[in-house]
């Protein structure tokens, strides 16, 4: 602890000093950036989903074989076969060139109907949470229509009224997600709004926008984005069930969740197929798990230094 | 005779009660006070006697059912929201919790200078300069600024909170609870602070604590509360010496003094029941646990009515056409 | 302190570390006192002085990876630190009843208040569940719990503040302990209510001829209850004392500030207020020389190098100040 002495206008001579002083006084922007790339395990999750997705965009000009191609007489290759780095599945199609277009899909119906939810689901909770009274409850009871229905059913239910295809599956999955969203952001919001630095602001002359702006969206914002990355790996799968289902992208496009599914009939034979796709959907959802609390703790400013 | 710079009229709010079969809790019921410029008023009582919820009306961060706060002659709660925004930076509150009472997402220095930020005051440079300005003048260092609030003890938030109320250089500053969660030497500290504030600004402060102890040191004139009432206000010394309404008597009579000669456990006055629950709406809300209470308090509300210079109390004990009915 | 008091419990160099060995505090740094039968003892001091570690030490109840890194504790002519944690479970409740702050983290939502009780009673008594419900409401009747017999099948959120606070009262005496630690336990409350349960604990204490030791920052409190006063500040004792000669006349600088700084209801308005400047030191440091020294109004070159230790100034008073040892001349202790 560093102790100073130092005397005020009033007259009073006051030592005091909080912990770790000295090494935090230099400066704090700095700081905010430097505690993101501190934090090892979100910097290699943002390098790696950073390569996944390239790989993914410039899948035509980096990919060995188109993803349909198949090649009867190379059939289920295994991994490290020449031509074939990771091999074939059951139609001689190349592993490496299905996961880099699969990537496509995948990361499209894992990630964007996520953002979009937790955007719209923020909102909602937290003029709920706010407003509260009849707002709060028009809000809440219309989510918990939605709520009410079994996931997969409302899936069907949106995708019926639509053609199959990649848009059908981003609303779909979008829709089905802004409840929890708002839940989280409604309770959020509720813990926030009586805190006593939220009174002293309204004691100051902030009005209900600004309020909400400048002292709840940044503390609701943290556990939203962490919830969005821990969601975002199941709704690849997701995705994929909805394609299984008939509703969402359709064979033989590519997509990791159903390269799991398909592969899963020759498992014994050729364990690869199934099991590749499957490591990559693992490793694309840590990623994004550990770039949550990476990000969440980045935006909080109690946690730098520590 | 200093000028009245703020009057509480008739002010009342009731909360709607929770589970079935109970009736509205009356928070804050027809409380009428006045501050004068350069005065410390305290406000003392036990936890759920309404005094926090008087300070959120009083500052308007709670509609109240009845009643307004009239700042210099203009109506405060009753504003026009341009006018009324305008008027906030004449009262301004410090909390309990200070380390809960700063945004601990903002720097100090962003925290002090957010009212002026939120009143349209300033560039984002004068802003800084007056927040290191503040912190100096609170007892903090002026680099203190670039820090985050959970870098500082319980007391050095309570300074950053103390800075937070002076930047728009009101005229009253509400203190609910600013140092109860403090401890012994730092809400000396902390006291003497606010004193000297006072003393260099002529600021005039409600204080609301529960520590009779801390408000009788510190406040001019005390104002007693019990379920949502005043039922004594008078100049400290009086209040504290003589006190004319029993709570105030039992209160006094249950803080130990630090001294064993004039006080030990057997001395300390006891009274019985807790001050929680709802009043009969046509009795003295004090009677069920007053020692001294005899026919009619249990069937009359008494008003508060003089007992001495500027000093008032709400008790038929003082009442003298009262006791002469029930002998 | 009158010296035929008969000892309840001996603490001699107690020493508790919180957090790791290289990032941890030591809290509690060489602690010696002793509790006597039929007293109240009040441990005195500012939040991280030591005080609740210190309590928490004698049960052993400080949590991993904070530990008690050397002392004794003899209670009845055992040393508390040597027994395993079997035997140390038979001590806790049995032969030393803790009453704490906050009531209702230290209750049990999910159980009845009386089955709160019975618990403690079984746990340590060789009675029936029957006798211990029976027990337990006369306990509550003897704690001033109204209609007992009907409340033992209350919950704890069914209590106020106070009547939790006599709950709990109730289970530290359930097995007639010798010892009785109260750690702040009326800081929480309402002062018309503070002053029942003083005086409940006060009446028991005298009834049952226990020791209690009183934790408290309140000196209001202190002054009401204590027989002997133990100051403690950045984890020492340093001025020991009974109650009328601590109050009257102080002698640790840290004492007289302390004491300086009290808004009391008894205290002159005119006096102006004198704070302690500064703060208390962190403990994470090595500490040398007089903790107190830094906020010192008394300071000489001399507490800035020297750790003062506690001195008997009289047969009821120590200590632990250079400045005033050596105005009386006393010589260090020879084992120091």
């Amino acid at each position: 602890m560093v102790a100073d002495n130092f005397t005020s206008r009033t007259g009073q001579k006051i030592e005091e000093a909080g912990p770790g002083a000295q090494d935090l006084r230099s400066s704090r922007r700095f700081w905010r950036i430097k505690s993101f790339a501190r934090n090892r395990s979100a910097a290699i999750a943002a390098a790696f989903l950073a390569i996944v997705i390239l790989a993914a965009v410039f899948a035509p000009l980096i990919s060995p074989h188109g993803p349909d191609e198949a090649d009867n007489l190379a059939r289920y290759a295994a991994i490290g076969t020449k031509g074939y780095i990771l091999g074939t599945d059951q139609q001689g199609r190349d592993l490496l060139a299905r996961l880099l277009y699969g990537g496509r899909v995948s990361l499209l119906v894992g990630v964007v109907p996520t953002v979009l939810a937790g955007a719209i689901g923020l909102g909602l909770g937290m003029i709920a949470g706010f407003l509260r009274g009849i707002v709060d409850q028009v809000i809440m009871r219309c989510l918990d229509i939605v709520f009410a229905f079994p996931m997969v059913l409302l899936a069907i239910a949106i995708a019926g009224a639509m053609r199959p295809g990649v848009l059908t599956e981003i609303i779909a999955i979008t829709i089905i997600l802004i409840p929890y969203f708002a839940r989280l952001a409604r309770t959020e919001t509720q813990s926030i709004a009586p805190m006593p630095f939220v009174e002293a602001a309204r004691a100051a002359g902030g009005s209900s926008g600004v309020i909400m702006a400048r002292y709840i969206l940044p503390n609701v914002f943290g556990p939203i984005v962490v919830y969005a990355t821990t969601l975002m790996g199941l709704m690849i799968v997701v995705g994929s069930g909805l394609s299984f289902l008939g509703l969402g992208v359709q064979p033989p496009t590519a997509d990791w969740g159903a390269m799991v599914a398909e592969g899963r009939v020759i498992l014994r034979r050729a364990p690869h197929v199934t099991v590749l796709p499957g490591l990559v959907i693992l490793a694309v959802s840590l990623a994004f798990n550990f770039l949550g609390d990476g990000i969440r703790d980045a935006l909080d400013p109690r946690t730098i230094g520590r | 005779m200093p000028e009245t710079l703020l009057e509480i009229r008739d002010l009342a709010k009731s909360f709607p009660a929770r589970g079935k079969g109970n009736a509205a809790v009356q928070a804050v019921a027809d409380v009428r006070l006045t501050l004068k410029r350069g005065e410390t008023l305290g406000l003392v009582g036990e936890s759920g006697c309404g005094k926090s919820s008087l300070s959120r009306l009083i500052l308007s961060l709670m509609e109240p059912d009845s009643g307004t706060v009239v700042i210099d002659g203009e109506d405060f709660l009753g504003a026009s929201v341009q006018r009324k925004r305008l008027m906030r930076r004449r009262i301004q509150i410090v909390f309990q919790d200070a380390l809960s009472s700063l945004n601990p997402r903002m720097t100090v220095g962003m925290n002090i200078a957010e009212p002026m930020r939120l009143q349209g005051l300033g560039s984002a440079r004068e802003r800084d300069g007056e927040a290191r300005r503040l912190l100096d003048l609170v007892g903090l260092r002026a680099s203190d600024a670039e820090r985050y609030p959970h870098e500082f003890s319980g007391g050095q938030c309570q300074r950053i909170a103390i800075a937070r109320a002076l930047v728009l250089k009101p005229d009253i500053i509400v203190f609910d609870e600013a140092v109860s969660a403090l401890d012994v030497s730092i809400r000396a500290q902390i006291l003497r602070l606010i004193l000297d504030l006072q003393t260099e600004f002529g600021l005039s402060y409600i204080f609301i604590s529960h520590d009779l102890g801390v408000v009788r040191r510190i406040c001019d004139r005390i104002a007693v509360m019990y379920l949502g009432r005043i039922v004594e206000i008078g100049p400290a010394q009086p209040v504290c010496e003589a006190p004319r309404h029993p709570y105030t008597e039992a209160l006094l009579r249950a803080i130990p003094i630090a001294d064993p000669r004039r006080m030990r456990v057997e001395e300390l006055g006891l009274i019985q029941g807790d001050g929680f629950g709802s009043p009969k709406p046509e009795a003295c809300a004090f009677e069920p646990r007053c020692p001294h209470r005899f026919a009619p308090c249990s069937v009359k509300r008494p008003t508060l009515i003089p007992v001495g210079d500027h000093h008032e109390a709400a008790c038929f004990l003082n009442d003298r056409s009262q006791r002469k009915g029930d002998s | 302190m009158t010296p035929d008091a008969e000892i309840a419990l001996a603490v001699s160099d107690l020493r508790t570390r919180f957090g790791g060995d290289r990032s941890g505090a030591t809290v509690v740094d060489g602690v010696s006192f002793s509790l006597k039968r039929g007293r109240t003892t009040a441990l005195v001091g500012e939040s991280g002085s030591g005080k609740s570690a210190t309590a928490l030490s004698l049960l052993r109840l400080i949590d991993a990876p904070g530990r008690i890194i050397g002392g004794e504790i003899r209670l009845g002519g055992e040393n508390l630190l040597s027994l395993d944690e079997t035997e140390m479970e038979a001590v806790r409740g049995a032969k030393i009843g803790m009453i704490f702050q906050d009531p209702l983290t230290s209750l049990n939502p999910a159980l009845t208040i009386g089955k709160q009780i019975a618990e403690v009673l079984l746990a340590h008594k060789d009675v029936s569940r029957a006798e211990a419900e029976a027990r337990a409401v006369e306990l509550l009747t003897h704690v001033g719990v109204a209609n007992a017999a009907l409340r033992v099948n209350d919950y704890p959120h069914h209590f106020s503040g106070g009547m939790r606070q006599r709950v709990l009262i109730a289970m530290a005496i359930s097995c007639s302990p010798q010892i009785i630690i109260a750690d702040e336990p009326t800081t929480a409350l309402d002062v018309t209510i503070q002053a029942k349960i003083l005086r409940l604990l006060h009446d028991l204490q005298q009834e049952m001829r226990a020791s209690l030791l009183l934790i408290t920052h309140d000196l209001g409190v202190v002054a009401a209850m204590a027989d002997e006063v133990l100051v403690m500040y950045a984890g020492r004792i340093v001025e020991r004392a009974d109650v009328d000669t601590l109050f009257h006349a102080p002698q640790h600088p840290y004492t007289k500030a302390l004491l300086a700084c009290v808004t009391d209801i008894g205290g002159d308005r005119s006096v102006p207020l004198e704070p302690i400047l500064g703060t208390a030191p962190d403990l994470k440091q090595q500490q040398v020389g007089c903790r107190f020294a830094p906020r010192c109004p008394a300071v000489q070159d001399f507490c800035r190098r020297e750790d003062p230790c506690l001195m008997a100034l009289s047969d009821r008073q120590e200590v632990a100040c250079l400045v005033v040892q050596r105005e009386r001349n006393l010589m260090a202790p020879a084992d120091a």
